[in-house]
């Protein structure tokens, strides 16, 4: 019964979503070039199919890539400065500074210091635009430990490589996975800035392109929605990643 | 006997921003083996700084920390601390956080010997049933005996205990006083214990000690006969409320609230 619920709520909403889109596009008498509607939606991808599987791929692949970078170095930079004040003291400012600059400006710089190598400059600019909360995330959880989790090790003489593994890290997940959320987003649009302002014809965001310059309003809209469906599905392989390894700080309703 | 934990003249003061802060002043403390010292004195006065120096957690600038016939250099592995906060570790059961010291310390009891000792202190302190429980499934009372079993489970020469059930209800920590005589029974350890309550003090300790005010030394110690078992009606006989009476008068002195020369 609540399985049901559980998958019955959710497509219900979105069947009265796509009602509601319509019947705004309907009532308004709007022609696809202001707004498309759901049900010009589905002619665009009956008839490009193919593309949106290959270039769909190319946006997961390099996303998910991008994110995995992201987990590797945000959880290095947080355990810096979740462990080290003087660390943390020295590399916040610049993190901010750095998270503050638009990157749809740092892709041009990117494109010409890699020329040439499209992956790469895509799966960096997805990194680059989703580490920052992981990074604070981590250094948060591990610089709020209370002193009491680390004294009752560290008066046994465990060392810090174990108070890490035994308590540190463990303490640290639900907040990691907090923020790993809020990051798959960031990392769909840091691949789709790359892939919309280079010219390399890769990826949802080269498909986007050509729909604007081919004036295919439905295909342009098509492609936004692709987007959202990768970025639920990624949404949800954290949640169930979140499930296997946090599980433990949701606490069951009484 | 021979003491087994031996504080000689420790000085210590915290670095802050307003200079040194001397914390202690001058503490001995002198705590036979199978002994039970309790520590009580005004707030702040540095009484949890005295754990850390047992733990190893910490040296003093001055004076000396001996345990077991060893000066303390750093932390040992003999020692099991409890806290006020259980700190149970949310993502495992019960029984493995009992067994999370025998993780840690070198020659540990391991595999099932590990599970059965755990096992075994869950059922003394009587939470049988329970160890498969994720530690916010069980009330506060039983968070803080199970974190009792774990400061126990490797058989620690010293067992510290910082106010442990400070923040229970008054009949919850009676209980759990109980326990600790029904533990100590069983399982022998020599402890501190860092408290607030007096009548804690005087139902648990062989030895009281009241330190002075910041910064702290030791201003006087009561020994107390444990030969007869300890029962709750202890503290309402005359003697108990003598002691209480004294031990209160002692803390009035520590706060500055009475002159020392009228006291002795």
């Amino acid at each position: 019964m609540r399985r049901l619920r559980n998958v019955a709520v959710p497509f219900i909403a979105m069947l009265v979503f796509l009602a509601l889109w319509e019947a705004l596009v309907w009532l308004n008498g709007w022609p696809n070039y202001k707004m498309a509607s759901p049900s010009d939606l589905w002619p665009a991808y009956t008839r490009y199919w193919q593309l949106f599987l290959v270039m769909g791929w190319q946006t997961l692949w390099r996303t998910v890539v991008g994110l995995l970078l992201a987990v590797i170095v945000g959880m290095a930079f947080g355990m810096i400065m979740g462990f080290s004040r003087t660390m943390r003291e020295a590399l916040y400012p610049l993190l901010v500074g750095f998270n503050a600059i638009p990157k749809a400006t740092v892709v041009p710089i990117v494109a010409l210091m890699f020329v040439g190598m499209h992956d790469f400059n895509t799966i960096l600019i997805a990194f680059m635009i989703s580490f920052f909360p992981i990074a604070v995330s981590v250094s948060i959880g591990l610089s709020t430990l209370e002193p009491e989790y680390r004294d009752i090790l560290r008066s046994l003489g465990a060392s810090q490589t174990t108070i890490f593994w035994k308590i540190a890290l463990p303490k640290t997940l639900p907040e990691f996975f907090g923020a790993l959320k809020v990051s798959v987003t960031l990392a769909f649009i840091g691949t789709n800035l790359m892939e919309i302002v280079s010219p390399h014809g890769r990826g949802l965001g080269a498909l986007f392109d050509s729909g604007k310059i081919n004036s295919d309003y439905p295909l342009m809209f098509a492609v936004l929605i692709a987007l959202a469906v990768l970025g639920i599905v990624l949404y949800y392989v954290v949640v169930g990643l979140e499930k296997i390894f946090a599980g433990w700080a949701v606490r069951s309703p009484h | 006997m021979t003491a087994l934990i031996e504080i000689k003249g420790v000085r210590h003061a915290y670095a802050t921003a307003a200079g040194p802060l001397p914390v202690l002043d001058g503490l001995e403390v002198s705590v036979e083996e199978g002994g039970f010292c309790a520590v009580v004195g005004p707030s702040g006065c540095g009484k949890s700084t005295l754990t850390r120096l047992i733990a190893g957690l910490m040296r003093p600038d001055e004076g000396e920390v001996w345990l077991h016939g060893k000066q303390v250099r750093g932390p040992r592995s003999t020692v099991g601390m409890a806290f006020q906060n259980p700190v149970l570790l949310e993502w495992r059961t019960i029984l493995k956080n009992v067994m999370l010291p025998l993780e840690i310390v070198p020659n540990g009891l391991k595999g099932k010997a590990a599970v059965d000792r755990a096992r075994h202190l869950l059922s003394l302190v009587g939470l049988e049933g329970f160890e498969d429980k994720r530690p916010s499934e069980l009330s506060g009372g039983m968070r803080q005996r199970a974190s009792l079993c774990r400061a126990l489970v490797h058989q620690p020469e010293v067992l510290i205990l910082d106010e442990p059930f400070g923040a229970l209800d008054a009949f919850t920590r009676e209980d759990l006083w109980q326990t600790m005589h029904d533990l100590k029974a069983k399982e022998p350890f020599t402890g501190v214990l860092i408290t607030h309550d007096l009548r804690e003090s005087i139902f648990l300790g062989d030895q009281v000690i009241v330190l002075s005010g910041r910064p702290a030394r030791t201003q006087y110690v009561m020994n107390i006969d444990r030969s007869a078992p300890a029962n709750l009606e202890d503290l309402y006989t005359a003697e108990a409320a003598e002691r209480l009476s004294i031990l209160r008068h002692q803390i009035e002195i520590a706060q500055g609230r009475v002159p020392e020369e009228a006291a002795s």
